[in-house]
This record gives C-alpha cells, structure tokens and sequence, in this order.
C-alpha cells in the first residue's frame, strides 16, 4: 500500500515538474508547481513527517507560489507576445546540469531506494518542535537572524529613493 | 455484529457524511439567514415570496429556488477569458473549503458496541496547521479567477485579494500561538479537552478568557481571509462591479457562493473549537454537572452527550450569524486601511501576544 502510494505520488511530483519547465504560459507552470509541492507534501506524509508536510504547503504552496502568481499577474503578459528563448549557451549548460543530475540520482538510488519499514516518530510536531529547540538551538537561532537581517535588507531596498 | 475493519469504514464513511450534511445544510440556511438578516437590520421584511404549494415559510425555499436558478441559467464563457483557467477558479475556490471540515472535533469520544469512536473526520498529528494549509489555497481560486476571466475588474479583484490574504495569514497564524502555548499542542481534540477546566475554580477555561486579545486578532484575521465585509474589497461592488467573481454566471457563480458561505461555516466552527471550548458545555462533566461552590446535578449520559453537541452546533450558529451581523453593521475598509490594520496594528499586537503569554506562563509555573 505505502509503496503503491509511494509511486504515484512520486510520479505526479515528477510529471508535474517536468511540466512547470516545459509549459509556454507562466500561469500554468505556477499551477504545476502547487501539484508537484503537494505530492511533494503527501511523500512527506508516507514517512510520517507530518509537521514538514504541513509547512510545506502552508510556505512554499501558500504564500511563495501565491507571490510568483501576484508577477504573473501584474506582468500580465498575453501568450503570442511572450518573448523566445535562443540562448544556445543556456541550453547548452541546461542539458549538462540534466546529465549530472540523472547520473546522481541513479547512484542514490541504487544506494537508497526507499527506506524500509516503519518511519521513526521524528517528523511529528513534538518531534521537530523538540529537535529545533535542544539539539539545534543555535542553527536555528542564527537561521532567525539570517532571516531577520534579510527583512531588514528588504525594507532598505524598497525604501531607497532612487 | 460487523468486524474490524469494516466497522472502521463504516465509522469513518457515517462521520464523513454526518459532518458534510451538517456544514452544507448550514450553507444552505445562511444564504437565507444573509438576507434575511440583511433585510431586518435595514428595516425591511427580506426574501418572503418564495412557496411551495402557497406554503411560505418565511422565505425559506429561497435557497432551494437560488439553486435552481444556478443551475437552469446559461452556462456562459466570456470571449476573452482562458477557458481552461476559467473553468478551474470556482473549484479551486470550493476544493479547500470542504477539505477544512476534516479536522473540527465536533463532539466528545462516544462509545458504540464496545469500541471508542472520536466524532472528528480526522485527528491529525499536525491539527490547526492543517487548516492553515488548506485555507492557504483559497487565494487561488480568487487570483485564477480575477486572471482567467480577461477583463479589469475582476483582475484588480484578485491583486487586491492576493496582497490581503497573504498580510492577514501571517496575523492569523500568530494570534494562535498563544493558544498552543496555553493548551499546549496544535491538536484540536487536545485543545478542546484542555478547555474542559476551570480557571480560579470559576470561568470555564476557555480559549477566550485564557487568551482574549488572541481571540480578537484571530476573529479579525479570519473575517480578512473570507472576505467579508468590513474586508470585501476583493469583491468591492461600489468599485470593482463585483470583483474577481464579475464574469462569472450560473453554478460557476454559486460555487463562489458555497466556497464563500462554507468558509463562514468552518471559520465559525474553528473560533468555537479554539476559543469557546468546541463541544464541552461548563461545568458539565461525564456524570452531569458540577457547579463552582459543589452544587451538583447529575445528568444521564446520553443526554450529557447531547447537550454537548447541542452547545457546538449552537456555538457555531452564533459565530455564522456573527458575520452576517458585522457584514451589515460595519462598513467597508479603504484598501490602504485594509493595510495598514493588518501589518501595523494586527501584526505587533500578535507578537506582543506570544510575548506576553510566554512571560504569564513563565511566571505562573515559577
């Protein structure tokens, strides 16, 4: 069951990427983007990391996909006048990174193909909450100031006249 | 005597369907409470005309009439419109607002043929964030609506509608730490078994007296994330004709609708669970009820069952007619006020909140 569920999420996440990459109109790869951030989500739920799922989709399906479709709309740019790619170096470059990444995940794969048995209980709220605030107090306070300094930076930007 | 996992089904199925039919009935009332409260507070009589057989019932085949209306109009997509997208907003509208249901306990742990069955679709490990997620996705039904429809109204309904929803999530989400902080878990059946109490042996310990200015920021926020007035300015019909709905006729319309009234439904249910202590009445426990001084009234199980889910129907009902109550009492905010309230009023507030929480309780357990 977990495994049959296992390859059809995995399926949807991969299939959906592939079309956030090769759709012509940006508000359709925005949408596929949501679907593969959700199958995403639900083979976090398989391994018991209930707490991750959830932020992820409350973070990157909620809000970081929300502003990418906010451009897409203030943009608003009509299909036919969608400016053509001919970067030939991009492309070229694009395929190299293509080739890394499936040699990669083949040797990942043939190490780790799917965890067996049942997941431990550490993707659980208490699990994370616990974890984030003993054993990995300091990354997650530098994290805090990391993202501190860089609403600070934001506000810097938006408000220098220029 | 049915076995194991079927029984399980079972279960699940009969909790499913109760819920829904419960939540959706509500729906259909509220379209009907709307405008009748709408007319009584104008001063006027309200939706009346509609019969069956000459029978009137203060107008409440109106809904049923609505519906069919929905349904009988021209289908119609509008010439400029991405027809795929189109299509999609009213689902992507609705989808969300039925997942909500799921995870609101709506009564307390029944025993039936010997097996403990807890009256919640689903006891999530990770509870109210569920929600979050979920409701999270609202916002694109609106924006793929107000994009896909190809005119300006209604994508100036959706900017408007993107930019609030995300401010007022960030308030919506903090106003609730205080209550995980007070109940200690994001557990909605915990949450409401730990309003089961008594503070200083006297106020039942609900979310509202522990956590007061939450319950505010919370309430406000989530008139925010639905729309409604004094925050509809995505739908604003004083200047955005209608909004990111303007081009939209027959059930794709009432879909809005649904979406809409179920959002009320659901909300309502989540500020009783959070912060009126869901299904517990006060001072009633398992054997009846225990009054502050030790007066004491026993009361038989089956009844102590259905007065608890008599006090979470009828503390959902308040909190649905509370909207239609602010909606035609308040008027609508300017988008700038829309604004400002939400990230330099509700935010600070909601921080001072956690911090002044975190401080009580430092200091309580000494």
């Amino acid at each position: 069951m977990e495994t049959v569920l296992f390859i059809l999420f995995g399926a949807i996440a991969v299939c959906g990427a592939i079309m956030v990459v090769t759709r012509k109109s940006p508000m359709a790869s925005a949408l596929y983007l949501i679907l593969t951030l959700f199958a995403v989500a639900a083979l976090f739920v398989l391994r018991q990391a209930h707490f991750l799922a959830a932020i992820q989709v409350i973070v990157y399906a909620g809000a970081v996909v929300v502003l990418f479709v906010f451009v897409i709309m203030l943009i608003n740019v009509p299909e036919d006048r969608l400016p053509v790619e001919r970067a030939t170096t991009t492309r070229v470059l694009g395929v190299i990174a293509a080739g890394f990444f499936v040699l990669e995940s083949a040797v990942l794969a043939r190490r780790y193909w799917m965890p067996k048995g049942p997941a431990a209980e550490v993707g659980t709220v208490e699990a994370v909450g616990r974890a984030l605030f003993t054993d990995y107090l300091l990354a997650f306070e530098i994290t805090s100031v990391l993202l501190l300094a860089a609403v600070i930076g934001a506000i810097a930007l938006a408000k220098r006249k220029t | 005597m049915m076995t194991g996992p079927l029984f399980d089904i079972a279960v699940a199925v009969a909790r499913i369907a109760v819920f829904f039919a419960f939540c959706f009935g509500l729906v259909v009332v509220m379209t009907w409470v709307e405008r009748k409260g709408a007319a009584y507070i104008q001063d006027r009589r309200g939706p009346n005309r509609a019969d069956i057989f000459g029978i009137r019932a203060w107008g409440l085949f109106h809904p049923l009439a609505d519906a069919l209306k929905f349904l009988f109009k021209e289908d119609f997509i509008p010439d400029n419109a991405h027809r795929l997208f189109y299509q999609m907003a009213p689902m992507f509208s609705l989808a969300p607002a039925i997942l909500g249901i799921a995870i609101i306990p709506f009564g307390p742990d029944v025993t039936v043929m010997g097996r403990t069955i807890a009256l919640q679709i689903a006891d999530l490990n990770v509870g109210i964030l569920y929600l979050f997620a979920v409701s999270g996705m609202t916002v694109y039904g609106v924006v793929l609506a107000g994009w896909a429809s190809g005119s300006k109204y209604p994508l100036l309904g959706g900017l408007r509608s993107s930019a609030q929803m995300l401010s007022y999530e960030v308030s919506m989400g903090l106003s609730l730490l205080g209550v995980f902080m007070v109940f200690e878990s994001v557990r909605l059946s915990q949450i409401v078994a730990g309003q089961g109490g008594l503070l200083f042996g006297v106020l039942p310990k609900w979310g509202v007296f522990v956590q007061p200015l939450g319950f505010i920021l919370f309430l406000v926020a989530q008139y925010a994330e639905a729309n409604r007035t004094p925050f509809d300015l995505p739908e604003g019909e004083s200047e955005l004709v209608a909004g990111y709905h303007t081009e939209y006729g027959s059930f794709k319309f009432s879909m809005f609708m649904m979406a809409e009234y179920l959002h009320m439904v659901v909300g309502a249910a989540v500020v009783a669970t959070l912060f009126f202590g869901g299904w517990q009445v006060p001072y009633l426990g398992g054997a009846g009820f225990l009054f502050p001084g030790g007066f004491a009234v026993a009361v038989p199980p089956a009844l102590v069952l259905l007065l608890r889910l008599g006090a979470f129907v009828a503390k959902v009902v308040f909190f649905a007619w509370l909207y239609v109550w602010v909606r035609w009492t308040i008027p609508r905010f300017r988008y700038d006020q829309v604004m400002r309230l939400g990230w330099k009023v509700m935010l600070p507030l909601s921080l001072l909140n956690i911090f002044a929480t975190g401080l009580i309780m430092l200091l309580l357990k000494g």
